[in-house]
């Protein structure tokens, strides 16, 4: 074969060093860039200019579907478009319709809760962004949409549809964003479960059509068609927007945690525009701590931020429950509790991490048992 | 090496680029190839002097901005292999084309494997076993790709 590209009598390091060096060099140059990616988010502007380098390729890419849906709705008959103008004017009547009385309703709830006046809704801004390209593996779910920090987009902005939560941006660039979607494996959304108030976790499943709520007890008050809304936790999304509906609940008496899954009520599929929204930093059901989730930054520290606000309500009570009244009726009833918890190392970090302060709680007791736990049986009969 | 043959390399990488991240429906999405990844391996093992590493850091730089989770990874992961396929290019270049895939097979569970570190490093670990599933598809398309793309380096 024909050495194609090289010249035989020339060595391959001619210019640039040899490959192993010019290796080196490379990999040490992308691996100051992950440090920086990762770590100080320096090269925030370097992305920003990359996201707006990348967009062409990215409409063009899209452009065979956004020219055939051009197509139709040009060629779209007079008959067609009439059908639609009849249904939407119907359907905008019976959404004034239920605004008005929900207006009337939030009067009322602003009265009930002793505020002077009706607060103001939570979303202060929306602006309707179209999807330019929708990425819907199993391994990583989302969609670039057209509007981007020339529009005010920033990092770690909610995206909703008229059906519920979408996802929150990650990337800005100029003229584009992409959109993390709620069913992706690396986003997980602090939730509440509308019917009980319980609160929990709702991750991406590794199916493009579910979420998973793996730190929920297999006692936890969940059915099937529970409507799960955001908690308002985590810094990212305003309290009380529709998230996602129970589907499956699976509890297994050997597992110390429920497997429920929930169905995303957001049609992304079949959505061509999402809404991009902004809100009041002052209202009462805005996210907790706005200031908070900028520095974590998009989904990882979302993540971070639900699982440590897990962890105390799985690990504080145990202690202050053996130390406080550490009589014998109370330790039996903590005690079947113990090897259950202690056992569920595998489903991730919360569990594992009430680990070790469960441990010493359990070296606690026996010392904490015999000593004011011997008294109580005689004192109680 | 020269102005033509930099610019067939830079059209089949933008070809490449663009089959990588044109969408396809979930189900078949695990399966398609990294494209990228075999034109990078095609170009070292095939033209070392105008492909190489420089082209394997650029070519992961452009698929970090298109799907990566943190700016550097593809770019490491793909130096990584292209500087393997041109340290090893005049051998693989003397083998036939179904040996070919054989050795591409580990190319891509290396590229692969960098990634899914990566990816459990900086806290995004994503350990479904699809992950896995390119290296092989990719393998099975490298007799045709490097057909195709031995063509369009104008050497067929």
């Amino acid at each position: 074969m024909a050495a194609f590209g090289t010249v035989p009598g020339r060595p391959l390091q001619g210019r640039g060093g040899s490959p192993g060096f010019r290796f080196t060099v490379y990999a040490l140059l992308s691996v100051v860039a992950m440090y920086l990616d990762q770590r100080q988010h320096y090269i925030d502007q370097v992305r920003y200019v990359l996201q707006a380098a990348a967009y062409p390729i990215q409409l063009a890419v899209n452009s065979p579907p956004a020219a055939w849906a051009w197509l139709r709705e040009t060629f779209a008959t007079r008959q067609a478009l009439e059908a639609e103008n009849r249904r939407l004017r119907a359907s905008e009547r019976e959404l004034q319709l239920r605004s008005m009385r929900y207006e009337a309703l939030e009067r009322e709830n602003g009265e009930l809760r002793g505020l002077a006046t009706a607060v103001p809704p939570v979303a202060d801004r929306w602006l309707p962004a179209e999807i330019v390209s929708i990425q819907l593996s199993s391994l990583r779910q989302r969609l670039l949409v057209d509007r981007g920090a020339l529009n005010g987009v920033f990092k770690g902005q909610a995206v909703l549809d008229e059906h519920g939560l979408i996802g929150q941006t990650t990337h800005v660039g100029p003229w584009s964003a992409e959109v993390i979607l709620i069913t992706d494996p690396e986003h997980a959304v602090p939730v509440r479960v509308e019917r009980t108030g319980l609160r929990t976790i709702a991750v991406g499943a590794a199916d493009t059509t579910s979420l998973a709520l793996p730190y929920l007890p297999a006692n936890a008050d969940v059915q099937r068609g529970d409507l799960l809304v955001t908690s308002g936790l985590g810094g990212v999304f305003p309290e009380g927007y529709p998230v996602a509906r129970v589907t499956e609940v699976h509890r297994d008496a050997v597992q110390p945690l429920a497997q429920v899954r929930a169905a995303p009520l957001a049609r992304v599929d079949t959505d061509s525009e999402v809404m991009l929204v902004w809100f009041r930093p002052d209202h009462p059901a805005a996210p907790a701590t706005p200031t908070a989730a900028t520095p974590g930054g998009g989904s990882l520290g979302q993540l971070r931020q639900g699982n440590v606000a897990m962890q105390p309500q799985a690990a504080k009570p145990r202690p202050t429950t053996s130390a406080a009244e550490p009589s014998a009726p109370a330790a039996g009833s903590d005690a079947p509790a113990r090897p259950a918890s202690s056992g569920n190392s595998p489903p991730a970090a919360p569990p594992e991490t009430a680990g070790p302060s469960d441990t010493s709680a359990a070296n606690a007791s026996p010392s904490d048992a015999p000593a004011s736990g011997t008294p109580a049986p005689k004192g109680q009969p | 090496m020269s102005v033509d043959s930099r610019g067939r390399m830079l059209l089949a990488a933008l070809v490449a680029l663009v089959l990588t991240v044109l969408p396809l429906p979930a189900w078949l999405d695990p399966f398609r190839p990294a494209f990228l990844v075999l034109t990078v391996l095609f170009w070292s093992v095939y033209a070392p002097r105008t492909g190489g590493v420089a082209f394997g850091f650029f070519a992961g730089l452009a698929l970090d901005v298109f799907q990566g989770p943190i700016l550097g990874e593809h770019a490491l992961a793909l130096s990584l292999v292209s500087y393997l396929a041109v340290r090893e290019h005049q051998r693989i270049r003397s083998k036939p084309a179904f040996q070919q895939a054989l050795i591409v097979l580990p190319a891509l569970v290396v590229y692969e494997f960098v990634l899914f570190a990566i990816d459990g490093w900086s806290g995004h670990p994503v350990t479904s076993p699809l992950r896995w599933v390119h290296t092989v598809t990719g393998a099975l398309v490298w007799p045709p790709a490097a057909a195709i793309l031995a063509y369009g380096a104008g050497r067929a």
